[in-house]
């Protein structure tokens, strides 16, 4: 094996090297398509001028200016990822908690579903919602009809319209972590927790949930990042006043082609969800996320 | 006491306890029946052993016990009360998971004050019981380790503290030392007997493992398809088995066809007629097998029943030679003690005589399928 391996490979790298020679795809990869574009992009954030002529002058004033410029779409888009992700786990986790211990058979076919919505482009089915939620759709009239909403009541147009877009194109994100961290906790631990005297109420509270919160952990972050930083939803199903930061920083980017302001911008962006992601996993504590990982 | 049939006899007027009565227990699976209407009654302070097979129900038995399978009839009374529909958590039973189930994300402490905890027990007493469980294990100190830093034989030891404290009324126990190695399973086996005469508490220990079950055990229950085969102590059931099965099972033993011809005779195959006890024969007739071990049989005659045979092998073990001697009335595997050194034996094409007592032998009834 050893002298055919040879007569195949003649040059063979030093042993040490190895791991390294494995990794340098990955790192080139990285370094052209991440590194770069965030050094340019920081650069840009701290430029000044008019397109197409922008000077690099340390101009620490785009991040105040544009923070307190579009506050407002900041803090929204906070507001509806946060609110979005929390919808979105209040629904996944008892969808993916019946897939994970009651599906049987029916597993594969139930998790396809889950995931039957990314076979359409993010954009149609998002249009398909405009569709749906429109003034003359089905879900108005009926909510008109039985009094929920006003006889001039909209759905399209407003937060919860947004929201709803937000949480349903996310979904699968929530439900498919959440899915695999329930899947892999051994049934013989739920009855174990029966055995010691834990009713079904406790045995969830103190075995099931605490081994599930590295899904958890994982689908709120896989929902909420790019919740945060989504323009789709709130230029198709909102208008202006619904806005999020991702649409000003398109429309900075795009349009006006202020170039600084929209790095400055995503820089605050990525700023924020970073501390927030922190905070999220010193709260549910990184020794709690690891424990269920290990046999 | 324990015989599944024979009703219990109480001693000097006080009636026994049975801290678990099985009454015609069945549990059926879509159409395989798993456990086949079985009855049994385990005393207080007993060390029970359910052995068999894989597949003989034992594991069901001790799941439908532990609450985490309904059985399809009969009945389970845990201390005279009838537990039929009652969940795991409401049964004053722990279990000993085989896989041990550990908590993964709770440290040592919390996964052996997890039940105490459900019970209401805090602060001093908290720790002192779980102080006292790890104790009972010899793992004391231990109390913030999570259970992934500990070796196979520590987890399985946590888990038995886990389920010790609760100080349940029978402690069931799946298979735990499947996972161990040889020499740690051994140690184990002498350990859980030890720590259940230090406790009192009832055993219920499944196992495949006949020499785990002897070992241990003050009463075997042997399976076999979903029935009790015999229910004895481990020398009732090695010196008189009264099935072909439990005869296989516990030990080699040499089991010969013939008809019975008295109410102590047995008349062989080749015509040879031997003498079996008569309680032994149980006033069975017509077609019988009679069994005698391997270490009861003596090479030369000197005794009541003997049978003429050639050697066809032979081996030496050390502790003993194994000798296998043909016979008209079948092959007959021999064990002869080397007790004196350089003790004369066979060679294989000897023509010898081999002996045994009727007091040596068992009489089970022609098995069907072989």
């Amino acid at each position: 094996m050893d002298v055919q391996g040879r007569s195949l490979t003649p040059r063979r790298l030093p042993l040490g090297t190895r791991p390294y020679a494995l990794l340098a795809p990955g790192t080139a990869w990285l370094l052209l398509f991440f590194v770069v574009p965030m050094v340019y992009l920081a650069k840009m954030a701290l430029s000044q001028g008019l397109f197409p002529l922008f000077r690099f002058d340390w101009a620490w004033s785009n991040f105040t200016d544009s923070v307190s410029a579009y506050r407002t779409q900041l803090v929204r888009s906070l507001e509806y990822a946060g609110i979005a992700t929390a919808v979105a786990l209040a629904i996944s986790y008892p969808l993916a908690y019946w897939i994970a211990f009651r599906g049987g058979r029916w597993k594969n076919l139930l998790l396809l579903l889950v995931i039957a919505p990314f076979f359409v482009t993010y954009l149609i089915r998002t249009l398909a919602w405009e569709t749906i939620l429109s003034d003359g759709g089905l879900v108005v009239s009926i909510l008109r009809d039985i009094h929920v909403l006003g006889p001039d009541g909209r759905l399209l147009a407003t937060s919860a319209a947004v929201i709803a877009g937000i949480t349903y194109n996310f979904l699968p994100f929530m439900v498919l972590p959440l899915y695999v961290s329930l899947e892999q906790i051994d049934p013989r631990l739920v009855e174990a927790a029966g055995d010691l005297y834990a009713n079904r109420v406790v045995s969830f509270a103190r075995v099931t949930l605490p081994l599930s919160l590295p899904g958890v952990f994982a689908g709120v972050l896989l929902t909420f990042i790019p919740a945060v930083g989504d323009f789709i939803n709130a230029q198709l199903l909102g208008t202006p006043k619904q806005y999020m930061i991702g649409n000003v920083v398109q429309s900075q980017f795009l349009s006006l082609r202020n170039y600084p302001t929209a790095a400055a911008l995503s820089f605050v962006l990525m700023g924020a969800i970073l501390v927030l992601v922190l905070v999220f996993a010193r709260a549910l504590g990184t020794d709690r996320l690891t424990a269920g990982a290990a046999p | 006491m324990t015989a599944i049939e024979a009703a219990p006899t109480p001693r000097r007027g006080e009636v026994a306890e049975y801290d678990i009565r099985l009454i015609g227990l069945t549990k059926r699976f879509e159409d395989v029946v798993a456990v086949d209407g079985i009855s049994l009654d385990v005393e207080r302070g007993r060390f029970f052993a359910l052995l068999g097979p894989s597949g003989c129900g034992k594991t069901t038995t001790l799941r439908m016990i532990g609450g985490f399978e309904e059985p399809t009839a009969g009945r389970i009374e845990l201390g005279g009360v009838d537990v039929g529909g009652l969940p795991p958590y409401r049964r004053d039973v722990n279990t000993v998971f085989q896989s041990y189930a550990l908590f993964p994300h709770l440290s040592i402490f919390e996964n052996v004050a997890f039940g105490l905890r459900r019970r209401g027990v805090r602060g001093d007493e908290l720790r002192r019981r779980v102080g006292e469980g790890l104790e009972l294990v010899g793992l004391a100190g231990l109390e913030r380790r999570k259970p992934r830093q500990l070796s196979g034989g520590q987890q399985q030891r946590i888990a038995l503290a886990r389920a010790l404290v609760n100080r349940p009324r029978v402690l069931l126990l799946d298979e735990p030392l499947g996972a161990l190695d040889l020499k740690l399973r051994k140690e184990m086996q002498l350990e859980l007997k030890r720590i259940q005469h230090e406790v009192g508490i009832t055993f219920v220990h499944v196992t495949h493992d006949q020499e785990e079950a002897m070992t241990m055990a003050d009463r075997i229950v042997i399976m076999n398809e979903g029935r009790i085969e015999q229910v004895g102590t481990p020398s009732e059931l090695y010196e008189s088995p009264r099935t072909s099965f439990v005869a296989g099972f516990l030990g080699v033993s040499n089991l010969l066809p013939g008809t019975v011809v008295g109410d102590d005779r047995v008349r062989l195959a080749d015509g040879t007629e031997v003498h079996v006890p008569r309680e032994a024969l149980a006033g069975r007739s017509g077609a019988v097998q009679i069994g005698v071990r391997p270490e009861k049989l003596r090479l030369g005659g000197g005794e009541v029943n003997t049978l003429a045979g050639v050697v066809s092998e032979s081996a030496y073990i050390g502790v003993s030679t194994q000798y296998i001697v043909d016979t008209p009335a079948g092959a007959v595997t021999v064990y002869v003690q080397n007790d004196r050194r350089g003790a004369e034996g066979a060679a294989p094409g000897d023509r010898l005589t081999l002996g045994w007592s009727p007091d040596c032998t068992f009489v089970v009834d022609v098995q069907e399928d072989s």
